[in-house]
């Protein structure tokens, strides 16, 4: 128990009438930094704010850092970081912090010190408005790392950044965990599972494989990240009957690839001689 | 619930709106300038000396109903409400400090307002002028509470502002602006005197007219008090952590 940061078992959300997580469980070792990758749509933000506790839950139970998800003493323990920058764009980057800060309880000092570890310094003074949409951003992690979190929940932080500021993130959540934080990071760049110590891919409300950035390459003979993530979902697909699961169709997997970063078509016959590798 | 998180909510607000030079003007001069022109319609008459009061009592709830129903939607479709009620910020702090601001900026108004309808339209106040401010910062609170509320039923921007009609057209109609609420039918009269706006105008005519006591004034007062602490809680109740 005291190992996990997150533990999740059975989880059910429902939206509308749809099923949008069924019987989920979850784990998420403490100290890591734990990658939640899958295309978009597939529940990674859904699962997300039911980790943060701001998701009406139907079903199952999540336990964060021992204790019930949502429970009042956590929200002083868990970070969040929403997809979109959810900061105030009337403010200055500095009024934004210092405000959050306050309801936070952090102390005065670690504005300076979450603008410096964003690289935002530069910026304080400047209001939100007028900030790139990567500076934003970068703002909104800023708030949600003010009060040193145990727990980070990032939704697709690194979304819309040029490279060189991608790494500097990454380099930036490493130094996290190595303080002992935990960071829950989702992100639809596959590329990204590298920089990770464990893997979650998610597609269509479930969890299809929890690995290693390693294992994940190693297990499907992959090359990539991506190949390997597009492996697993073919053999997912192919693995299920099709008696009730008629949406996870394989036009529904070729217009996937076609949406990705166009792989040539060699991949596609490579990996007919890999089947039955893993599973 | 904390002082500390609700100053911080409040402080905020302000710096908001002090980072928007045009709405601080628009606060300020666009009541002076409405109750001008309804002196000016009236110039030769003394309809102003009996509608001048109400008038007062109408632009805070008007504008702190409209400010505070968008300022608050614009948090929930930003995501920073669902940041704030991700961290220890209570559902209290947060509409608190919102009334708190919003009051604040509902006595600057009023004061503009009434300085301009008594040294430049001639109103004659002859009652407590400190009374007439209580009045008009109940109002504005009463606006607030009522905005908070509103933008809970609201998805879009559109919508809010569909919704100032449904709040506050009905209360104008049957406050006894138009008609003293004594000659309204009889189903109206009673909705009427249930309505908090039509004890501010009541207040308010009391304060000008100086022809009622103190403690009726405070009677109308508590009335509208009590609209605002029913619409506070109602609107907290309508705040959830968890959301879909």
């Amino acid at each position: 128990m005291m190992n996990k940061s997150v533990e999740a078992r059975g989880l059910t959300i429902r939206r509308g009438r749809a099923t949008v997580i069924d019987s989920l469980d979850l784990d998420v070792p403490r100290g890591a930094i734990v990658g939640l990758l899958g295309p978009s749509g597939s529940g990674k933000t859904t699962l997300m704010r039911a980790i943060v506790g701001v998701q009406i839950v139907a079903g199952g139970r999540v336990q964060v850092l021992g204790r019930p998800a949502g429970s009042a003493d956590l929200r002083h323990r868990v970070g969040y970081m929403t997809q979109s920058a959810s900061i105030y764009e009337d403010l200055s980057v500095r009024a934004n912090l210092r405000y959050f800060a306050r309801v936070q309880g952090a102390p005065k000092t670690d504005v300076d010190r979450v603008l410096e570890r964003t690289d935002l310094i530069g910026q304080a003074d400047q209001l939100a408005r007028t900030l790139s949409g990567g500076q934003a951003n970068r703002v909104s992690l800023a708030a949600a790392m003010l009060g040193s979190p145990d727990l980070l929940v990032l939704d697709e932080p690194t979304v819309g950044l040029d490279p060189v500021l991608r790494n500097d993130l990454w380099d930036l959540f490493r130094g996290l965990a190595e303080e002992g934080t935990t960071l829950l990071v989702s992100s639809h760049v596959m590329d990204e599972a590298t920089r990770c110590d464990r893997l979650l891919l998610m597609r269509e409300g479930a969890i299809i494989a929890d690995t290693t950035p390693d294992d994940l390459l190693a297990g499907t003979g992959a090359a990539s990240a991506e190949e390997a993530f597009l492996d697993i979902i073919e053999r997912d697909t192919a693995g299920e009957g099709p008696a009730g699961h008629g949406r996870r169709s394989g036009t529904h997997l070729l217009s996937q690839n076609a949406n990705g970063n166009g792989r040539p078509s060699h991949d596609r016959r490579g990996r007919g001689t890999k089947e039955g590798g893993r599973r | 619930m904390n002082p500390m998180r609700t100053l911080a909510t409040t402080g905020r607000v302000l710096t908001q709106i002090r980072n928007d030079p045009r709405t601080i003007a628009l606060l300020l001069i666009v009541p002076s300038l409405l109750i001008g022109l309804v002196a000016w319609i009236f110039d030769e008459t003394e309809v102003f000396a009996d509608i001048g009061p109400a008038m007062l009592a109408l632009f805070p709830f008007i504008v702190m109903f409209l400010v505070t129903s968008i300022a608050t939607l614009r948090e929930r479709r930003s995501g920073t409400l669902e940041r704030l009620l991700s961290m220890p910020l209570g559902r209290g702090d947060f509409i608190l400090g919102y009334t708190l601001a919003f009051g604040l900026l509902a006595v600057v108004q009023t004061a503009v307002a009434v300085c301009y309808a008594t040294l430049v339209c001639g109103l004659e106040i002859e009652g407590s002028v400190g009374l007439l401010f209580v009045v008009a910062i109940a109002d504005a609170l009463l606006g607030t509470a009522l905005g908070l509320l509103a933008s809970a039923f609201a998805r879009t921007e559109f919508q809010v502002v569909q919704f100032m009609p449904v709040f506050v057209f009905p209360q104008i109609l049957l406050g006894g602006i138009f008609l003293p609420r004594d000659q309204l039918p009889d189903v109206l009269e009673v909705i009427g005197d249930w309505l908090p706006l039509s004890h501010a105008i009541d207040a308010l005519d009391a304060v000008s007219t100086g022809n009622e006591d103190d403690a009726y004034i405070w009677l109308r007062v508590l009335f509208i008090a009590c609209w605002i602490v029913g619409a506070i809680i109602v609107g907290s109740l309508t705040l959830r952590r968890r959301t879909p």
